[in-house]
This record gives structure tokens, C-alpha cells and sequence, in this order.
């Protein structure tokens, strides 16, 4: 991939590789003063710092991103989310929405029902792994119709690209709507759904490919299902009076830092 | 009454091997698609293969532990896997072998990592020539890395023994029907710690300081075989 050229060479580990003598980072463990790898994954040091950026895995929640759920149930005042992880996340009515809710009246399925999908953000993750949502973010939103692919979790920051260009690519040449949820699902509604999709599982399949996305924008660009509709997508969200294309630009979260 | 099978000849075995030989082995990493890891292990013509699923949430729930993930291993024999067809299903024998399987791969597991998860380990036999066992703790700890299970180290296991008196590596086939002592052994590499030690058969203390250090030189060799499969896979994709 063009973007790792500007870095430094990056190695594959696997558990139990001798990383060096440093602090032990993410994806590491530590044992009489030597640092080393505890997952497949490729291994990095700053300035002492190790660590190794796993390449397989089941999602891990983290405070603060930005993940795809489906409701699964209602319990009282709040709903019970599963977001692709090992663990069940709870959104609480007062992290759903900011208007009143008249729990003595209201139906809370009228809000989220069992079966629909939203983009929330992370609240917090307790040691015991408990895990509250939170949709009082702008970016947040209840997504309806369109698809949803399942990738691996580690290979998000692929899709999204350096500050979401390869997904910000797509969404222009299929004329699609792209949310991507760190915790490996992906959502696509649009015209173009079916090349958006292709795209999304080759990105996936060849996440490690130098010239990611030249190859991805060449296969885009070549494909006769190329929809070639950004402009007139947005327009006509305009037209609806949904600034949809503006939130948009917000869900894509840029690379992690730590990449 | 069977004929008398001699084991070894002119100083080979009766497969041509030589005492310390192993036998040929092949380690493939990422061979199950709807497993969140997977791998293959062939020892000889003896076959398994792993699959991980997991961390995932715990049914039933009370086995869920607050602190730790549970580590679920199932070892099983195909029916076409032996000789003669062996009745599917559970049995005495694939309940202990799960069961030590288990306690092998636990220690160079993260498991505190994952609370109130389980992470379920599927080994199946394909085809049964001995070392089973080993073959099957070889597979899971490759599928366990490949499912990005935090993990101290990998697993490497592998049988010892003793035929017609003589110390041997890597028991096969006949080896294990008449030979007199079969030693598997599973071996935590990088602490040299050893995780899984069985013997059926007598032996005396010197035999069985010599079969331990033979058993874990083979484990050893094991090793370095399975961490070529594991980084072969990860390395091909990065190639791409």
C-alpha cells in the first residue's frame, strides 16, 4: 500500500517473537525486562515503545469508536445491542435520544425495534466488560435498507483509507452511501450496492497489497456497473432536505492513530 | 494368535526410520473458512485439523467465568479415521484426550483477556496412525494464533517411546499396537515448561530421563515447523 511507504518497514511476528528490550505496548506482553509478541501481527517500535497490530481477530471494544449494532431486544429503559463482539453492548434511553421519553406512555420499540440496525458510538467499557453506547453524536443515526458486509475487524482501517479516501473512492463511484463500523461491519445503501460491495470484499482479501487503491480505483473505474451519480446522489439528498452527505463525511473515522 | 511383527530391522525401523527420525510433517495455517482459525498438522499419516471459534459468549451460562474467558477443547476421532470404523460420538477415551488437550494449551493463553467468553477448540482426527494427541495439541495451537488469540507462546507436542527396548522418536502405526511404552508429551517452548507429560508402559528412571529429553528435542523440531506455517500464511498475504 502506497501509505506504508513513507513508514518503516513493518515485520510479521507471531506469538512468542523477541521483540527487544523496551516498554511493552498493545499486542505484547512483557517477562524479566524483554518484550514480546503475543499475537500474529506486524510489530513496531517507537522510541522503545512495542507494538504489534494484530491481523486476525474478533473485535475488542474500545471507548470512543464508532460501530454498527443491531437492536436485539428492549428491557425497560434501554436496549440491548449486539455489535459484533463478544460482548453485548446496552444502550440506555437517555444515550438514544436527547427529546423526553415518557416511559409510562411510550412504546420504546417505536424508537429502535428489535432487528434495526444504528451507527453508535462507544461510551465507556467497564473492567467487567459491560459496555454502554451512545447515539448523541451527529454522526450517529439509525441506518435503514441498504446492506450490511461483515469484514475483519482488523482490516477497517484499509477500507477507510488515509483519511477515508478509499471509502470517500467508492462512495463517488457508485454513487452509494458507506457508514463503516470499526468493529467490522460495514453498511452500503445505494445504486451501486453490488459494486460497492465487490470493492469492500477485494479491499478486504487484499488488504496488504502494495497499491491498494490504484487496483481498487482501476476495477471501480473499469467495472460496467460504475455508477457515476455523487453529484446527483447529492443533490437529490439536498432536495430531501437530508444533509446526509455532510454526516456522511463524518462517519468515516480516520486511521487509528496507533496504525 | 498374530505373528510375531518385528520392529526394527538392521537398525532402522519398520517405517526406514532411524530412532531420532520423525516422520515427514506438513503444517497449513487458515484451512476453515467458517472457523475463526483453523489448521492442519500431518505427522506421517496422521492427520488433524483445528478449528477456533471465538471468544464468544458462554452457553451455558454458568460456566462463564467473571474474570477469564473458559477454554473449551473437543477431540474427536472421525469414524473412517482408523482401520476399522470407530462409532461416532464421544467416548472415554476422547474426553480424556480433550480434557489433557485442554490443560496443555492453557498456559500460554491469554485467557484473563477475554472475561465471561469461551473460546471453543474442535480437533478432528482424520486419519489415526498414533500421536494423535500430538498432532491434534500441534493444530490447535496453530488455529488458536491463526484466530488472534493472544497467546504467550505456541504449543508444540510429540511423542516418545520405547520398542523392542529401544528409545524411540516420534511413535507410528505398529509402533504404538506392540512396542512397549508410548510417551506423549506437549511442551511450552520458549520456558521450556512442560505442559502435557502421559506414559503408558514401564520405564525405568534412566529410560525415562532419556525419553523426556528426546520428546522434547522433537517438540522442538515440531516447533520451528509450526511457526513456518504460521508466518507463511501471513506472509502470502502480505505479499499479495
Amino acid at each position: 500500500m502506497e501509505q506504508m511507504d513513507d513508514r518503516r518497514e513493518r515485520k510479521i511476528v507471531i506469538p512468542g517473537d523477541f521483540l527487544g528490550t523496551g516498554r511493552p505496548g498493545h499486542g505484547t506482553y512483557a517477562e524479566s525486562g524483554q518484550v514480546f509478541s503475543k499475537c500474529v501481527g506486524l510489530a513496531e517500535e517507537r522510541s522503545g515503545l512495542h507494538i504489534v497490530i494484530p491481523l486476525s481477530g474478533v473485535y475488542n471494544p474500545k471507548k470512543g469508536d464508532g460501530v454498527i449494532g443491531r437492536i436485539e431486544e428492549v428491557i425497560f429503559s434501554k436496549w440491548i445491542v449486539d455489535i459484533n463482539s463478544p460482548y453485548q453492548a446496552a444502550l440506555t434511553l437517555s444515550d438514544a435520544t436527547e427529546e423526553f421519553v415518557d416511559l409510562t406512555k411510550t412504546d420504546l420499540t417505536r424508537i429502535f425495534e428489535p432487528g434495526e440496525l444504528v451507527f453508535a458510538e462507544i461510551l465507556s467499557v467497564s473492567n467487567s466488560k459491560q459496555i454502554n453506547l451512545s447515539m448523541r453524536s451527529r454522526k450517529c443515526r439509525k441506518l435503514r435498507g441498504g446492506r450490511l458486509i461483515n469484514v475483519t475487524p482488523s482490516k477497517v482501517p484499509r477500507i477507510i483509507g488515509r483519511s477515508g479516501s478509499m471509502v470517500e473512492m467508492i462512495k463517488n463511484n457508485t454513487g452509494t452511501q458507506i457508514v463503516v463500523g470499526q468493529n467490522g461491519l460495514v453498511w452500503v445503501k445505494g445504486e451501486g450496492e453490488d459494486l460497492a460491495t465487490e470493492a469492500i470484499l477485494t479491499i478486504e482479501e487484499k488488504s496488504h497489497m502494495h497499491g491498494l487503491t490504484d487496483f481498487i480505483k482501476n476495477m471501480l473505474e473499469s467495472s460496467p456497473k460504475r455508477v457515476e451519480s455523487a453529484e446527483f446522489d447529492l443533490e437529490k439528498e439536498k432536495q430531501r432536505g437530508q444533509p446526509s452527505e455532510m454526516l456522511d463525511e463524518e462517519f468515516v473515522q480516520e486511521e487509528v492513530d496507533d496504525k | 494368535m498374530k505373528e510375531e511383527i518385528k520392529l526394527i530391522k538392521n537398525n532402522k525401523r519398520i517405517d526406514g526410520r532411524k530412532f531420532t527420525d520423525l516422520r515427514p510433517l506438513e503444517a497449513k495455517v487458515g484451512v476453515l473458512k467458517r472457523a475463526d482459525g483453523s489448521a492442519y498438522f500431518r505427522i506421517g499419516n496422521t492427520i488433524a485439523i483445528a478449528g477456533v471459534m471465538g471468544p464468544r459468549k458462554v452457553h451455558p451460562k454458568h460456566m462463564e467465568k467473571a474474570d477469564r474467558a473458559i477454554l473449551r477443547t473437543e477431540y474427536r476421532m472421525a469414524p473412517f479415521s482408523t482401520w476399522e470404523r470407530s462409532r461416532p460420538g464421544p467416548n472415554r477415551r476422547a474426553h480424556e484426550i480433550s480434557m489433557v488437550t485442554r490443560k496443555a494449551l492453557e498456559p500460554v493463553i491469554f485467557l484473563e483477556e477475554f472475561p465471561k467468553t469461551a473460546i471453543n477448540v474442535y480437533i478432528e482426527i482424520l486419519q489415526a496412525d498414533a500421536s494423535t494427541r500430538c498432532a491434534g495439541i500441534n493444530a490447535a495451537a496453530l488455529a488458536l494464533a491463526d484466530a488472534g488469540i493472544p497467546m504467550k507462546d505456541l504449543v508444540s507436542s510429540c511423542s516418545a517411546g520405547i520398542i523392542e527396548g529401544q528409545i524411540v522418536l516420534d511413535i507410528a502405526g505398529q509402533e504404538d499396537c506392540h512396542g512397549e511404552l508410548d510417551f506423549p508429551i506437549a511442551y511450552y517452548p520458549k520456558k521450556k515448561h512442560i505442559t502435557l507429560l502421559q506414559m503408558d508402559g514401564i520405564a525405568t528412571n534412566e529410560q525415562f530421563k532419556k525419553i523426556l529429553h528426546l520428546a522434547v528435542s522433537g517438540a522442538e523440531k515440531i516447533y520451528e515447523e509450526q511457526k513456518k506455517a504460521l508466518r507463511q500464511k501471513y506472509q502470502a498475504e502480505l505479499n499479495q
